[in-house]
């Protein structure tokens, strides 16, 4: 039995950008935030270092540096007028999340303390700056924490363990969504005039990945299916200290702190690559680095595919306060006491720069115009706005939540205000019926687990940190018949109830159906640029390649590129340096 | 330094190298599944092979995606933050994604935290663990109007609520306290837990109304100062000491 329900706004996913949207949506028109886990137990929770905004509480700092540092962090592929406006909100957003009560950590006169990160620095890269704020190494949980809590206070509508599987579209328009609630195995329709989509990444695609297991591309797949393209998919941020062959994440913050990185001769090899900021390069260029040091026979452990990171050298105190987490990974992860020993680590999967393409408002946009879609808005990692453009810095993405769920949120809001609710198209959970019997019915065929594992170990070895044409080729024959065999899916569990072998199923068929332009786009991409490396061409080719790409999917299921502009400003591509 | 580390070298090394040092694990495994067996639970056994350092959710996915796809689990981030796991792992609460099954073999058994009803399998109905959140005001109130920077704080009034700020609402400390398993009323440990990071909270105002909530009968007293959610707290925090932080602003800070 089908369950309908109306409302105006309906926001999908519970993490930083879906909570930020929720709160100012709430407020104002009638709101449903729809999350297939506790909002809780999304991953925004995870985040540990920090969030950057030029308060320049603890250095002199401005807005317009950490637009610089967002640029050339990109490698210039950020839009840049929008890492403008994020980097200007960042400042007011800050001070909002504190007078919500969010416990930053504090300077000795009472401000929000700050400390470096990563390719964030003072005068267009003088330096590092001090310009993280943070609360320990759980920023990321604090945020979570305090929007849930400002969403309790206003009583927002939750559906929790309700999966969004399809988008309504009434003539060009949004017109709602269907969602499987999994206590029930019933669907529910929701109409409603604007949807907004903050359902995170999809770096489940990777074998070694930080991401959570949840974190299947779903919304960019859902969208996908429906027309709307994805951009930039061929950029995805490979982190340079994950945990040894776990790919937990080791923040960032570890080497803010003044941790760093040694190759299996306990050389600082970070020196050689970035002669001026070291330890503090953009993610890209040390996982680069590190797949350089293991490539020429510098890696450390017996196997020499890892290097060490190193903070035996600082404070005890600073390893306990500032980074509490992080050093119990180490312990409990790796059986390491980090304090004394050197932490094994290795690059691993991280934050998909490219997904559904937005504008600063949060508002889908489609083809080489940039067309807005009527109702239709995305906000965090699903979205791509462009302000992380080929490679993110870090703490952008905690910043990227709050800004753009925030604007997503008041641009849905002043939508819902002034349209009419459309209708919903006929059989409006037909395809998702279809979708879900499909698989249900099936009494013989591919266990799902073998086909998710071999697309992640595919896609770590093929699509990961340095990437070439005849890899990329081999894994779309893999991909082709990887999606071949999904068709044959079955699975065991046939109820109703909690039925999670059916929703990791649906699951795997979103992460194939954004492995697929991730591996078109990079396939076609002949350059190298921020995260996107490929060894048979290995420059930046600013003539050819300065622009995004958008891919679509063909009635037929082929990928379709098409490319816009990157909008440029003040800063001049230049050769990147630290 | 690299030979200090040999032990874990050596596991980690193996593991690269195909799995020699597998072993095996044997998970006895509550079940509940009202679509196939009604009203009845029942236990399963499962031998799977494992690394020793791999963690027990490991293990239940391999259950799951290799022996009976039906068994039904809450996970996520799968390293110990977002709280979704809570277990009955050999009859102490834990997070499935922080034991690790070195520390478990030969043989574990699993079942759902006690104290709420069972769904499913290892899933229980959480709307009553989150009732109780709710009902002890965990949100910050201030109606001074807000400054146009960030409100003041000192270091040390920040550090004063810092332990019940790593709270993940995976309800291993409620679920452990035998007062809340035998008496729903309760609000149990951590929604105390939420309050006490509000109450000492230089910032908040609304101390007295959440003392006075928990000074009803659902509330602190309650406690029966067990322990039990001290030490099942996957996060580390003094969830007892919490607790009687709470008791004592309310029997001497006359609010």
């Amino acid at each position: 039995m089908t369950t309908f329900h109306t409302y105006d706004a309906v926001i999908v996913g519970a993490g930083g950008a879906g909570l930020a949207a929720a709160i100012d949506a709430a407020e104002n028109v009638r709101t449903a935030v729809i999350s297939k886990i506790y909002p809780t137990r999304s991953h925004t929770g995870t985040a540990q270092g920090g969030v950057c905004a030029a308060l320049a509480n603890v250095e002199e700092d401005y807005p317009e540096w950490h637009a610089f540092d967002t640029v050339k962090g990109g490698d210039y592929l950020v839009d840049q007028p929008e890492a403008l406006v994020m980097c200007e909100e960042a400042v007011e957003t800050i001070y909002e999340l504190e007078h919500w009560g969010l416990p930053f950590n504090r300077t000795p006169d009472g401000r929000i303390d700050q400390r470096r990160f990563g390719g964030h620095t003072r005068n267009h890269g003088e330096a590092p700056v001090k310009r993280a704020c943070y609360a320990a190494d759980r920023t990321g949980h604090m945020i979570l924490q305090t929007l849930y809590q400002q969403c309790v206070k206003r009583n927002v509508r939750f559906f929790n363990e309700f999966y969004v599987l399809d988008q309504l579209m009434t003539d060009g328009r949004c017109s709602g969504v269907v969602a499987y609630e999994l206590a029930t195995g019933e669907l529910h329709v929701f109409r409603a005039k604007a949807v907004l989509y903050a359902t995170g990444g999809s770096g489940r695609m990777y074998k070694v990945s930080s991401n959570a297991h949840t974190l299947t591309g779903d919304g960019q797949a859902i969208l996908y299916r429906r027309g709307i393209p994805m951009e930039d998919m061929e950029f995805f941020q490979f982190h340079p200290t994950g945990v040894y062959k776990m790919g937990i994440l080791l923040s960032e913050a570890v080497r803010g702190e003044g941790g760093i990185l040694l190759n299996g001769e306990e050389e600082r090899f970070m020196e050689r690559y970035a002669p001026t900021v070291k330890d503090l390069a953009p993610r890209d260029l040390i996982s680069r680095a590190i797949y350089q040091e293991i490539k020429e026979g510098r890696g450390a452990m017996p196997n020499k595919d890892a290097v060490w990171l190193d903070v035996r050298h600082l404070d005890r105190e600073i390893i306990e306060e500032k980074l509490p987490d992080v050093t119990e990974f180490a312990r409990i992860y790796l059986n390491v006491e980090p304090t004394t020993d050197l932490v094994p680590i290795q690059p691993t999967a991280h934050y998909a720069m490219g997904g559904i393409p937005t504008d600063v408002d949060g508002v889908v946009v489609t083809g080489e115009g940039s067309t807005p879609i009527p109702g239709l808005y995305a906000a965090g990692e699903c979205a791509c706005v462009s302000v992380h453009g080929a490679n993110r810095l870090g703490t952008n993405s905690l910043l990227d939540i709050v800004v753009f769920g925030r604007r997503g949120g008041k641009a849905m809001t002043r939508f819902c205000k002034e349209a009419d609710h459309p209708d919903v198209p006929e059989d409006p959970e037909g395809f998702t019926g279809d979708l879900l019997n499909g698989i249900l019915s099936r009494d013989t065929g591919e266990n799902p687990a073998d086909i998710r594992k071999e697309l992640q170990e595919t896609m770590f070895d093929l699509a990961f940190v340095v990437r070439t044409e005849e890899g990329l080729t081999k894994m779309l024959g893999i991909l082709d018949e990887l999606q071949a065999r999904y068709r044959e899916v079955r699975i065991t569990d046939k109820g109703k109830l909690y039925n999670t072998d059916l929703m990791e199923t649906v699951e795997l068929g979103f992460l194939l159906d954004n492995a697929e332009p991730t591996v078109v786009a990079a396939l076609a991409r002949q350059e190298s640029r921020g995260a996107h490396w490929r060894d048979d061409f290995p420059q930046r080719d600013d003539v050819n390649w300065l622009k995004h790409s958008l891919a679509y999917r063909e009635p037929d299921g082929r990928v379709r590129l098409e490319f816009k502009p990157v909008k440029l400003g003040t800063y001049v591509p230049a050769e990147r340096k630290y | 330094m690299a030979t200090d580390l040999g032990d874990v070298l050596d596991s980690s090394d193996q593991r690269q190298a195909g799995g020699s040092d597998k072993v095996s694990l044997t998970l006895k495994i509550r079940r509940f599944n009202p679509e196939l067996r009604g009203d009845e639970s029942w236990w399963d056994e499962f031998t799977v092979e494992a690394e020793p350092n791999d963690r027990l959710l490991d293990a239940l996915h391999t259950v799951k995606w290799y022996h009976d796809g039906t068994l039904a689990l809450r996970r996520s981030c799968a390293h110990a933050i977002c709280g979704s796991d809570a277990l009955m792992v050999n009859g102490q609460n834990r997070l499935a994604c922080k034991v690790l099954v070195r520390e478990i073999v030969p043989k574990v058994t699993v079942e759902p935290i006690r104290g709420l009803p069972v769904l499913k399998d290892l899933i229980v109905d959480m709307e009553p663990f989150f009732a109780g959140y709710r009902s002890v005001l965990p949100y910050l109130i201030n109606d001074e109007g807000d400054p146009d920077r960030e409100r003041l704080q000192s270091p040390e009034d920040r550090h004063r609520f810092d332990d019940t700020t790593k709270c993940i609402l995976c309800a291993c400390c409620t679920t452990s306290c035998p007062i809340f398993w035998g008496d729903e009323e309760y609000v149990g440990p951590a929604a105390i837990v939420q309050a006490h990071r509000f109450i000492y909270d230089s910032r908040d105002q609304a101390a007295k109304e959440r003392l006075q909530i928990l000074s009803d009968k659902t509330g602190v007293f309650r406690c029966r100062t067990t322990f039990n959610c001290t030490e099942a707290c996957p996060r580390g925090i003094e969830v007892t000491k919490a607790i009687q932080d709470v008791k004592r602003s309310i029997l001497f800070d006359r609010f």
